[in-house]
């Protein structure tokens, strides 16, 4: 298993309180969990980046476990080694592109120099052709180039795997159809697993070797045509797997029929 | 005219050990309080900002009880090290820091709630320390609106009267600050020494004042 995921964790907010418990078993490399804003999709992600802390559960990566309430062990997001890269970013504004991919490689309590030179910052600079903007700001750089900082920058890190909060929302379509390939193309090039979260099914289509479905806080079953491996309840697990193909083709069908239909 | 110099020395050294001082515990409490979610935390909020509305007598007063030789901690420390605090310097530092301290509290913890908390979590994600993310990540974004805080705390540190008369009197040469200079000038009759003291603290408050405006529009560049 790859990815191996039980949490539970009830939020509360005023007087009105959303339960969590999301439960996913999956050894595919790329998994993408999908479902409508508010399914609990972001919470899900920082609890298995340790961000958020659950009530109860287990999570395991590759083998390596990293939050377990039975044992009552936690490993911190420091410990984690997984790639994070958030919804709008979260570049550090006070930093430049190259100042932000090399952040991880500085210990200490000093951010990295400007004229920083590691080679292996420069390598992942290269490789998303940031060049030109490397001593730029992230707020004078253009929606695509921040993306790929953010991946720079987890990417250095050599993280056991990477974690993706709705990486294409920020961009317009033409872009967004882009950076899917690219990010398709590099992840089959570092073979690094990667659970990505979305509402949007074409990243479904383009990105997912297997996918897990998602609402109201729960894993479940009921939009047709999607691959589940998700357990349908929360005591039974890794209850069906479609084979993701069929079922990317199926709702690439299904949605020709509606756009015919309409 | 050499006394003037003397009290403004005084003044200017205990104004900067207690704005140092505030720079330790403001930002540190200031922070806390941006971060952390408790019960109580309004309460916490209002009892630390309370010496900026209460009268600078009423604060040397508890301050007297808590340090003077009868007090609890004035009591261990002339028990433990033999040291007097009240009518030193040192007490002066401590009655213009707690005078102040709101003025960095509350702009540490403005300056610090605008900082994202995602952009922390970036950081731990990336695998830094907590200290490290707080000095690489969180105090460089809220430093504008902190060193904003720092210059005024340091402007009305310059100014304290009341609490400082109280628990460091007014011993020319020792503990005696510039405005309490002025008052006893004034009292004396001694009218050329006011004025000339007046004029030095007045411009003094006025440059500091005119560094803190210059500090204060947060201009840390757009979220990325």
């Amino acid at each position: 298993m790859i990815w191996d995921v039980a949490l539970r964790k009830v939020l509360r907010h005023g007087h009105a309180s959303f339960e969590i418990d999301v439960r996913f078993a999956s050894a595919a490399q790329r998994v993408v969990l999908y479902g409508p804003s508010g399914a609990g999709k972001t919470q899900t992600l920082r609890m298995i980046a340790g961000i958020t802390a659950p009530d109860a559960g287990r999570v395991a990566v590759a083998d390596r476990v990293l939050y377990d309430s039975a044992i009552r062990s936690s490993l911190s997001p420091q410990q984690r080694r997984l790639g994070y890269v958030f919804q709008d970013y979260a570049l550090f504004p006070h930093l430049t592109v190259r100042q932000n991919i090399a952040f991880a490689r500085r210990s200490g309590w000093r951010n990295p120099p400007r004229r920083i030179d590691d080679p292996k910052v420069e390598r992942w600079i290269a490789a998303f052709h940031l060049e030109p903007v490397a001593g730029h700001y992230p707020h004078q750089i253009s929606g695509g180039q921040r993306q790929r900082t953010a991946l720079a920058r987890a990417l250095v890190t050599e993280p056991a795997a990477l974690l993706l909060d709705e990486p294409f929302a920020a961009l317009d379509k033409g872009l967004r159809e882009r950076l899917r390939q690219e990010l398709r193309d590099l992840l089959a090039e570092i073979d690094l697993p990667m659970l990505l979260i979305t509402h949007d099914d074409d990243d479904v289509l383009s990105l997912a070797e297997e996918v897990v479905q998602m609402s109201r806080g729960r894993v479940d079953g009921a939009a047709p045509g999607l691959a589940l491996v998700a357990a349908t309840t929360s005591t039974e697990r890794a209850a069906t797997a479609i084979s993701p193909l069929t079922s990317a083709t199926r709702h690439h069908a299904a949605r020709v029929d509606r756009m015919a239909g309409a | 005219m050499d006394s003037a110099w003397i009290a403004l020395a005084l003044t200017l050294k205990v104004a900067a050990w207690a704005t140092a001082l505030n720079l330790v515990f403001g930002v540190g409490i200031g922070y806390a309080m941006a971060r952390w979610r408790f019960p109580g935390r309004d309460v916490v909020d209002a009892a630390l900002t309370l010496p900026m509305v209460m009268p600078p007598t009423v604060l040397g007063y508890y301050l007297l009880t808590v340090i003077g030789s009868h007090g609890p901690i004035g009591s261990w420390l002339l028990q433990i090290f033999g040291i007097r605090l009240i009518f030193t310097w040192q007490a002066a530092v401590i009655a213009a820091m707690i005078v102040a301290f709101p003025l960095v509290f509350k702009a540490a913890r403005a300056a610090f709630e605008t900082v994202e908390p995602e952009l922390e979590d970036a950081a731990r994600t990336l695998g830094i320390g907590e200290w490290a993310v707080f000095f690489r990540v969180s105090l460089p974004l809220a430093w504008r609106g902190i060193l904003a805080g720092l210059l005024l705390s340091f402007a009305r540190a310059l100014g304290e009267f009341g609490a400082t008369l109280m628990v460091a009197g007014s011993i020319a040469g020792k503990t005696q600050t510039l405005s309490i200079a002025v008052y006893e000038a004034v009292q004396a009759g001694q009218d050329d020494t006011a004025n000339f003291l007046v004029a030095v603290t007045s411009i003094t408050c006025l440059a500091v004042l005119l560094s803190a405006g210059k500090l204060l529009p947060g201009r840390v560049p757009a979220r990325g």
